[in-house]
């Protein structure tokens, strides 16, 4: 009574589209994440780069360092990496992996930007900020709008930021150094804590470094 | 890199169907492309049989049965003068037509109009106590003893040639009744264009429907029935005052043949506004699950070919489908306009375009949005046939663009109030 065949020609056509459909965002998902990879790739050899040449010019002057030498992606790449973590259909052990290298690279750029510091005497401009994706905090939500902003609006600023529960010892051995209690977002401003959110105001008057940094754009 | 030891299936399934709501969504989604793609393969199957009824049904009737249509009334003084016009301008033999109208006790100037055609040989005139459409039907059941008999609501309209265009059909002798295509009478308001594009698709649906025998409704304005149909049936019932869908369904589940003629053109008044097109749509839709429960024996019947195994289930679930999808992308949307408001609220409101990246990688290349684009492209793909198929041609009206803006945003609020009405037990009214 009832054809059959329609139904079957019918759920083989459909299969094909919804088939199309997760291979096509797979196949664009693993691209977004080897896009991600490559990126940091690049930023991890920018800062091996960075130290070597750190390491060759010790005995030179501060001169010699020119603009480009703290990596310019670590920004970009937070971002995506942030957008990938919020898209339910990534692998969460891929991007669990890529995440744990961000912040690596992060600490090893931070690391690299206190001893350039130490040695020209350049006021600090930058933040170490911990967030939480564990439990609610609508805070930090603001806070990395803020932040965002802040980045946009003064471009050599640095913002390092960390999941404060993810498992990486160096985030522990950091978090240990300065402190930090489990109460986020916290920020950490010339070796100040500050928790709780703050506006962009009020960041540009913690950090008065900041309208330094216009002053140094605008001369080069 | 950390290689994962889980089967393939098992990371599948965990990394797509995040949860039921995932499946769910899932779920929908196959279900609406499947339904699209079966309509689809049932235009191209039927595709020749529509180019030959447009040329040629009703250009060459040997015999013409007599046929009695009935005009029930309640309080429609303005419309019902130029409905019975249209009905003596049919293009028909004068003595094998004749129309009966039932004021169903109007409290208007109905009747008063209603009497000025009494003189007229073809139309009688009835009265009686307000008691529902279906009881003025079956006062006009009573006396008739034609071949047909049809029924037209006094708010709508025929074509001179739209009886030739159902007549033919009835040739076939397994045919118990005809339905036609139904259009918006005049559209004037926003809501009654967006009307006119959905009607279209109701024509497009019913006639793909008719060619699968699984015809639900056989809409007041104007279905034809072979007066046996009641003699062997009974008569109209309340049907949760939506009695056409009543007998089109008490029909089928007694094997009765409905089709559609699709070039039989009735052009029905239809709401202005949004609350009395809200009123309308909760009673179809209330109407529709209360008689689907009715005839709950037919789902998943093989006994009852395409309509039980396939349309009626699909049709009710698709009530709640369309429900979950619209809830589900308005709530991410609403979420999104939140998150957008304390984003202006923390940093200011600087929408600098200069900045605003146009990365591939921010757009979302997850498995719901390809398919819903593959759904959305092919109700597309309905919708321009479906025009073809109801105007002739495609034009680009207004219509179309009120169609697809606003009714996302209506249906949703008669959907709900009708299967809360069903879940509580809660009686609607007519008007």
């Amino acid at each position: 009574m009832v054809d059959s065949r329609k139904y079957i020609i019918a759920f083989v056509i459909t299969t094909v589209i919804f088939g199309t459909a997760i291979f096509v965002s797979n196949l664009l998902n693993q691209k977004k994440l080897e896009d991600v990879r490559s990126i940091e790739n690049r930023v991890a050899l920018d800062i091996l780069s960075s130290e070597t040449q750190f390491a060759l010019l010790e005995e030179t002057s501060c001169r010699d360092i020119g603009p480009g030498f703290l990596s310019k992606e670590l920004g970009s790449l937070g971002e995506k990496l942030s957008y990938a973590e919020n898209q339910t259909e990534f692998n969460t052990e891929d991007i669990e992996y890529l995440k744990r290298f961000y912040f690596l690279l992060e600490i090893k750029d931070y690391l690299l930007m206190k001893r350039l510091m130490k040695k020209c005497s350049i006021e600090p401009t930058f933040i170490l900020y911990f967030y939480s994706t564990k439990d609610a905090c609508e805070d930090c939500e603001r806070v990395g709008y803020v932040l965002t902003a802040l980045r946009d609006k003064y471009p050599d600023l640095r913002v390092y930021s960390f999941d404060y529960h993810f498992d990486v010892e160096a985030i522990n051995t950091l978090v240990s150094i300065y402190k930090v209690k489990p109460d986020l977002p916290a920020l950490i401003i010339n070796g100040e804590t500050y928790y709780g959110f703050h506006s962009v105001e009020e960041l540009e008057e913690i950090v008065p470094s900041l309208k330094e940094l216009i002053i140094r754009a605008k001369a080069v | 890199m950390k290689k994962s030891k889980k089967p393939f299936i098992i990371q599948l399934i965990s990394a797509y169907i995040m949860d039921i709501q995932t499946l769910l969504l899932y779920i929908s989604l196959f279900i609406a492309l499947f339904f699209e793609v079966f309509l689809l393969i049932t235009y191209l199957e039927v595709y020749d049989e529509l180019s030959f009824e447009e040329k040629h049904i009703g250009t060459n009737i040997e015999k013409f049965p007599s046929v009695t249509i009935i005009v029930p009334c309640l309080n429609e003084e303005r419309t019902i003068q130029k409905t019975l016009k249209s009905l003596l301008h049919l293009d028909y033999p004068k003595d094998k037509l004749s129309i009966i109208t039932v004021d169903d006790g109007s409290t208007d100037g109905t009747l008063r109009k209603l009497n000025g055609f009494k003189k007229h040989p073809q139309i009688s005139v009835l009265s009686k106590k307000n008691g529902g459409k279906h009881t003025a039907l079956n006062l006009a059941l009573e006396k008739i003893n034609s071949d047909l008999v049809g029924c037209l609501d006094a708010d709508s309209f025929v074509n001179p040639e739209t009886l030739r265009k159902i007549i033919p059909f009835f040739d076939d002798l397994s045919v118990m009744a005809v339905t036609p295509s139904i259009k918006v009478h005049e559209p004037k308001s926003i809501l009654q264009y967006a009307q006119k594009i959905e009607y279209s698709w109701g024509i497009f649906l019913r006639r793909m429907l008719s060619s699968i025998g699984a015809l639900y409704v056989t809409p007041g304005p104007f279905s034809i029935f072979r007066t046996r149909v009641f003699k062997e049936l009974g008569d109209y019932r309340h049907g949760h005052h939506t009695e056409d869908m009543e007998l089109a369904l008490r029909m089928q589940k007694n094997h009765y043949k409905i089709v559609n003629s699709h070039m039989a053109h009735v052009y029905t008044s239809t709401p202005a506004q949004l609350p009395a097109l809200y009123k309308q749509r909760v009673r179809w839709t209330y109407g529709f699950l209360n008689n689907a429960i009715d005839y709950r024996e037919m789902f998943f019947n093989k006994k009852y070919g395409h309509i039980g195994m396939f349309i009626l289930p699909i049709a009710t679930s698709s009530i709640f489908s369309t429900l979950y999808i619209i809830g589900k992308v308005f709530w991410a949307n609403l979420m999104k306009v939140y998150d957008f408001f304390v984003r202006i609220q923390t940093i200011g409101f600087d929408l600098d375009i200069s900045r605003l990246s146009f990365d591939w990688f921010f757009f979302n290349t997850g498995i719901v949005p390809f398919l819903t684009l593959s759904v959305t492209m092919l109700s597309l793909l309905l919708l321009y046939l479906a025009i073809k198929l109801a105007e002739g041609k495609v034009r680009f009206s207004k219509g179309i663009l009120y169609y697809l803006v606003f009714y996302v945003f209506i249906v949703p609020l008669w959907l709900t109030k009708a299967v809360l009405n069903t879940i509580f037990k809660k009686q609607i009214s007519w008007r």
